[in-house]
């Protein structure tokens, strides 16, 4: 693998990405957010008795609860057939035949529909952040913004995952099972491990280790990148005191998020050999 | 039947596209290539495969399925690692340092292949011309040239399995390449199809294009290639041209007659003394008789057969044919 060739990388990132453009997964995707986020924002709050917009930093935390669970969902679903499912084809072998090196396939399926996921991403809740900005202000503009910053991060680092997880898997279905449990695994399952440890052990594992372990999990990173940015959900949460203020600086989450991403396509790299 | 289609190497290598230039060097070296999978390496795909393809040549690769055909070409486009050995392509080690040069050089068809089916077949052309850095130009030239060019604009979703190979052979021809892989090329295609398809092949021998191509239907390819390989459980059985591979075993020849009727008796007296099977049934009800001798005293007995005057009503000599070639190399 001497030098990597930007061609190749755009033209197998432009045609994944105008594949789901052409497909309508774009489309249908930022219909998904859109409704979403929309239904959250004016009746999130009927619960407590009214229904209309209330404040931004409720339907942030609300939104986030949601997306969640629905972009690593559909990232995995997106990202996981990109390597095995062209194997499967037999047209992964065409590929590797022309002036394309495996680093360059990977890095270019990944673009491609990280591009994609991320241009829905925008505009599904782009749309409902343009809807909102009447009644919102600068500072909740920004913190609405930063939301959408860290779902696409979020969302990278799913795909990124799930690239992964197409070089690993021997065949599409083993793809698709293992996609499913890693997003078990993060989603539903890796919180309530560090739960119960804790709670095991009385406190006593963790403690001051606690917070450090919500960074092995790209959901959590995403959750502690939107909660402890905003003061009312903080003191809501009652989470302040346990939290280090080290870790609240979103550059910092940003840049172990940064790192989810890096880290599963360096693997999705280094164990794509012949 | 009638196959004579014995081309020297020597001809070949003064043929087209090589005629003012000095002897080129094979294209394609394998020495003592192998090939194990499984997590003991007890499946043998490859084992030990020593080849030279002579540039501008039209080289069969024969074999049963499982043979390790396809393991083969892998190996020499640099997609599956050789457990041993060396393969040169285009004077090249696989997947040494300057390979992706030679991959532009390179054409190559894998077989059943599923191309993408929300392209079109030109947009299909047009990614590929794009990744084998050659200009869009030829790409309705080359769907033209496999019979596509009225269903360019159409998804390849609703490609007939013939127009998907035909679609696929087109990409292996984009960027004119001097070398081309084509693994079972002509599954899935009908009979004009595949007349269609080796009038291509020949005139990209014509241009000195080298073309390798596998298959497991010997009556198909005997008659086309120029040389050939016999390949059985991973291992080289024998290889040259159809004629070499006939002259080396020695194969009987057939020679099928028609007789008046009645004239059995005769036919065993002009043939007294010559090395020639007869039936059981002489002949004497008029059918077709097969007889078979070694392939040096055919034209003895063809001279003793004239003999029988006008009362020899048809003869025919048969070679014989691969086929027999690969099933007298099988024990
Ligand atoms: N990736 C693989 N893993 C294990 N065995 C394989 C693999 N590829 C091929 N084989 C085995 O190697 C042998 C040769 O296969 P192949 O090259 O596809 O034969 P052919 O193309 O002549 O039909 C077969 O026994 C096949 O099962
Ligand atoms: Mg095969």
């Amino acid at each position: 693998m001497a030098m990597l060739d930007l061609h190749p990388i755009a033209v197998i990132a432009g045609k994944e990405f105008w594949d789901r453009i052409r497909n309508r997964w774009v489309l249908a995707v930022a219909l998904v957010f859109t409704v979403f986020a929309l239904s959250i924002a004016y009746f999130g709050t009927a619960q407590q008795g009214s229904v209309g917009f209330r404040s931004i930093d409720l339907t942030i935390a609300s939104l986030v609860s949601l997306v969640i669970y629905l972009i690593p969902l559909i990232a995995l679903m997106l990202g996981f057939d990109a390597i095995v499912g062209e194997k499967e084809r037999g047209s992964l072998d065409l590929l590797l035949t022309l002036p394309v090196t495996r680093v360059e396939v990977i890095l270019g399926k990944y673009l491609g529909l990280a591009g994609a996921l991320t241009f829905s991403s925008v505009a599904g809740f782009g749309l409902v952040g343009l809807i909102l900005s009447p009644q919102l202000n600068v500072a909740a503009l920004i913190h609405y913004a930063g939301f959408m910053g860290s779902a696409i991060l979020l969302g990278m680092a799913f795909l990124s995952l799930a690239v992964m997880v197409s070089v690993l898997a021997l065949d599409r279905t083993r793809a698709s099972g293992l996609a499913i449990a890693l997003w078990f695994f993060f989603v539903l399952i890796f919180d309530l491990l560090i739960l119960g440890i804790l709670v095991v052990s009385g406190g006593q594992f963790g403690g001051d280790a606690f917070p450090y372990l919500l960074l092995l999990n790209p959901a959590d990173v995403f959750r502690v990148l939107n909660v402890f940015s905003l003061d009312e959900v903080r003191t809501l949460y009652g989470l302040a005191t346990v939290f280090p203020p080290a870790l609240s600086h979103p550059a910092l989450l940003c840049a172990v998020m940064a790192a989810w991403i890096a880290a599963p396509l360096g693997v999705a790299m280094w164990r794509f050999k012949p | 039947m009638n196959a004579d289609t014995s081309l020297s190497l020597a001809a070949l290598s003064g043929g087209a596209g090589a005629a003012a230039s000095p002897p080129i060097a094979p294209p394609i070296i394998l020495a003592g290539v192998e090939k194990r999978f499984g997590p003991t390496g007890q499946i043998r795909a490859v084992d030990g495969v020593h080849l030279e393809v002579p540039a501008g040549a039209l080289f069969g690769l024969i074999g049963h399925n499982g043979a390790g055909k396809s393991t083969l070409f892998k190996m020499m486009l640099g997609l599956v690692t050789p457990s041993a050995g060396s393969i040169t392509v285009l004077g090249r080690p696989v997947n040494g340092p300057d390979f992706r040069q030679v991959r532009r050089s390179i054409g190559y068809l894998p077989e059943n292949v599923v191309l993408y089916d929300n392209l079109t077949g030109l947009e299909t052309l047009r990614f590929f011309a794009d990744l084998k850095g050659v200009t869009h130009a030829g790409c309705p030239a080359a769907l033209e040239r496999v019979g596509l060019a009225h269903a360019a604009g159409r998804r390849v979703r609703e490609y007939s399995k013939g127009m998907r190979q035909r679609l696929g052979f087109a990409q292996a021809l984009l960027g004119d390449p001097r070398l081309l892989f084509l693994d079972e090329p002509t599954t899935g295609l009908d009979p004009e199809a595949i007349r269609d398809f080796y009038r291509i092949v020949a005139e990209l021998r014509g241009d000195g294009v080298t073309v390798v191509l596998t298959s497991h239907i010997l009556a198909e390819i005997q008659e086309r290639v120029d040389c050939l390989a016999i390949l059985e459980s991973g291992r080289i059985k024998a290889q040259g041209t159809v004629q070499q591979l006939r002259d080396g075993l020695d194969l009987p020849v057939t020679l099928a007659l028609r007789l008046a009727e009645g004239h059995g008796p005769l036919l065993r007296a002009v043939l007294a003394g010559l090395p020639v099977t007869l039936p059981e049934d002489d002949g004497t009800g008029g059918g077709v008789l097969s007889l078979a001798c070694p392939r040096d005293a055919k034209l003895a007995v063809v001279a003793a057969l004239m003999g029988l005057g006008d009362r020899l009503l048809d003869l025919q000599v048969q070679e014989p044919s691969l086929e027999d070639v690969f099933f007298g190399t099988r024990g």
